[in-house]
């Protein structure tokens, strides 16, 4: 008698439960699509405690959850199909509004705009705007390269700068154009040495590549990939670096002359409240030292004040327009000229960057 | 392009430094194979030893603690692998590629809070004879000791398996199993040792990597070595001292292609990429040419599972 009162009660129990577990999903379904439950997804390169550039990224999301917005994000995603299916995953889970934070990202956060067009993608440092929901956004990195150019050439006693490139795009090529151009202008001796890594991440390979530079005759090394191998591998050898996304001073205090900053935060909580808001728009955004999407970090008091000074008032003309990183005339590798003289190249041009310019060691790895 | 000689002592020193993983990993798992296990979990055991010797520096502040300590998280590491195929009698090569998935998932999540913290620098011995002594001196010296451990490892192995009674007894266990046992020794036991040691020094290669190589821990830093090793040993026909030629060799072209690079040879990087993997296997394909050799050093029932009857 007991024991079927029991029976009787659990049942009773998981009837309430299923009432309960059916009620709550409907609840769910309907709040996804309403404000307060909007939500930000950010897809990462890296992990979020590279120091670099994945880190500077998270950065920017916790001043998005700062805002008041919930975000949610995905780490060490590789470009390629995997990316594909984290973005997707992040699509289908009620993200309005998604930052795909690598240039690999590119053909996958286009490829699932397509299928979710009423959420909202933003892509960093791509070209790629082929749905009305893909926005583009990017920074001016050249300018702080122009800046870093302008230190190595003074502070190079060998002539010779060693640059670790990452992938053969044209951000890259941006990159090393803009700091040979201004290592030129001052010291018009100087060498770019360049080794390519083809990996965005492998300190251990980040590491070698240094040393390769190193034992080459370069005695200022910068990089443009993410980790903070290369500036250790600087301060061990005594030569001169930069760090490169975020403030690595703390890596190799004695080295580091100054590093290029990647300030996300204001972009991205400017668009995640346009569009919780309801007023974001397709755009292609491109920042500098104007709008501080590129910053400086500390100048190395190594560097002596005289130089610290020009750098500085460099870095007030680039920001303020008065000073381009491409100015004419500039040719490429074979002397051919790319801008003429008086003329700055355009966002185009810059956009599509395919060619050294002259004074570049080596050819493009195709 | 500086091509004098002492440029090229120093080119010799950084090659033998970046190969230094490679040969503890490959000699470790040399005496695993040669025992008859097959254990593929290089990898994963090198990575977990790369983030407990980083952690045990982060949280002790004693390099000698965090060493050991790496050498002992190979050690556990392994024993499940050991427990699983020798006790449990498992596949051999599943349960080497769930261990090495493994390594990789849990140092991943063991090192979630010791990423973007700077590593110490690892005390260097004889510092001033490297900067006194052209082309010999970097060579030579001005190396971590785990470096001049490494380099010793081969000739010890080599001396071990051939002139030693215990080396007899692991080579005779990775023959032929069933005789050893019949001879009274214990099988079960000695390729347990064998496993625990392989792990030891792969915990030991993960160390090099993350205190000493690139002295920081990053998810997955240890970026395929462990296969490279494992692939080393078998190219390398279970011959120590071919496995430190191997490894010199690719250290080497790695280290290379990267200095063509900078000196700038119209080379496809690409290719110049694919060169270590190439050189490496048809070199060692060349020296072990004498297939009667061969024979003698493979262990015949390598990745075998071996079951004592009664």
């Amino acid at each position: 008698m007991l024991h079927k009162k029991n029976l009787k009660g659990k049942f009773k129990m998981y009837k309430n439960f299923f009432r309960y577990l059916i009620s709550a999903i409907f609840l769910l379904g309907f709040s996804v699509n309403s404000n307060a439950d909007f939500k930000v997804g950010f897809v990462y390169v890296g992990p979020t405690g590279d120091h670099g550039w994945t880190f500077q990224h998270h950065e920017g999301r916790n001043a998005v959850e700062a805002a008041g917005i919930k975000t949610t994000f995905v780490e060490s995603v590789p470009e390629g199909a995997d990316a594909e299916r984290v973005i997707r995953q992040l699509a289908q889970s009620g993200h309005d509004l998604i930052f795909t934070t690598s240039f690999g990202y590119m053909d996958p956060t286009n490829k699932v705009a397509k299928d979710f067009p009423n959420v909202k993608f933003e892509h960093a440092t791509g070209y790629k705007r082929e749905h009305s929901n893909v926005s583009t956004y990017s920074a001016r990195f050249y300018e702080g390269r122009t800046l870093l150019g302008h230190i190595a050439g003074k502070m190079t006693k060998t002539n010779t700068i060693g640059y670790i490139a990452s992938f053969p795009i044209p951000e890259v090529i941006r990159g090393i154009n803009a700091m040979t151009l201004a290592a030129q202008k001052v010291n018009p001796n100087i060498k770019t040495k360049i080794v390519w890594v083809f990996t965005w991440y492998d300190p251990g390979k980040e590491a070698e590549a240094a040393q390769a530079l190193i034992d080459q005759g370069a005695d200022v090394i910068m990089q443009h990939t993410d980790s903070t191998a290369p500036v250790q591998t600087a301060e061990k050898a005594g030569v001169w670096s930069f760090g490169q996304a975020s403030d690595m001073q703390r890596f190799a205090p004695k080295s580091i002359l100054t590093s290029i900053i990647d300030d996300w935060a204001p972009y991205y909580v400017e668009r995640a409240i346009a569009a919780r808001d309801g007023t974001w728009n397709q755009q292609d955004t491109w920042h500098g030292l104007k709008e501080g999407m590129v910053a400086m970090g500390p100048y190395n008091s190594a560097m002596g004040a005289d130089l610290v000074k020009e750098v500085e008032q460099l870095q007030k003309d680039l920001a303020s327009g008065k000073v381009h990183s491409f100015t004419g005339p500039i040719y490429d590798q074979k002397g051919n000229i790319l801008v003429a003289e008086g003329k700055v190249a355009d966002d185009g041009m810059l956009a599509g960057m395919s060619v050294y310019v002259k004074g570049v060691e080596g050819d493009i790895p195709k | 392009m500086s091509l004098d000689i002492s440029f090229i002592g120093i080119l010799i020193g950084s090659i033998m430094a970046s190969s230094v993983p490679l040969i503890l990993a490959a000699s470790g798992e040399l005496i695993t194979e040669r025992s008859g296990v097959l254990n593929l979990g290089v990898e994963g055991m090198m990575i977990i030893g790369a983030i407990s010797g980083f952690a045990l520096m982060v949280i002790t502040d004693n390099l000698f603690i965090a060493i050991v300590g790496s050498m002992l998280s190979g050690v556990i590491i392994s024993l499940i692998f050991g427990f699983l195929t020798q006790s449990l009698l498992t596949n051999h090569v599943a349960t080497g590629l769930a261990l090495t998935i493994f390594g990789i998932g849990l140092s991943a999540m063991l090192g979630k809070n010791f990423v973007g913290i700077p590593g110490k620098e690892f005390p260097i011995l004889f510092s001033s004879l490297r900067e006194s002594i052209p082309f010999f001196g970097p060579i030579l010296f001005g190396h971590s000791i785990v470096l001049y451990f490494a380099f010793a490892l081969p000739f010890l192995t080599n001396y071990f398996l051939k002139k030693t009674k215990l080396g007899l007894v692991v080579r005779a266990v990775g023959d032929s199993p069933v005789s050893a046992s019949n001879q009274g020794i214990n099988v079960i036991l000695v390729r347990y040792c064998c496993i625990l040691y392989g792990g030891a020094m792969c915990g030991l290669a993960g160390a090099y990597l993350s205190l000493i190589y690139t002295p920081q821990w990053i998810e997955n830093m240890t970026a395929g070595r462990g296969w490279i090793a494992l692939a080393l040993v078998v190219f390398a026909t279970w011959s120590p001292i071919k496995v430190l030629i191997g490894a010199l060799i690719f250290g080497g072209i790695t280290i290379l292609q990267l200095h063509m690079q900078a000196i700038g040879f119209r080379i496809p990087v690409q290719f110049l990429s694919a060169l270590p993997y190439l050189m490496t296997i048809i070199v060692l394909v060349v020296i072990s040419r004498d297939s009667r050799k061969i024979k003698l050093n493979t262990p015949t029932s390598l990745g075998r599972i071996f079951y004592k009857e009664k």
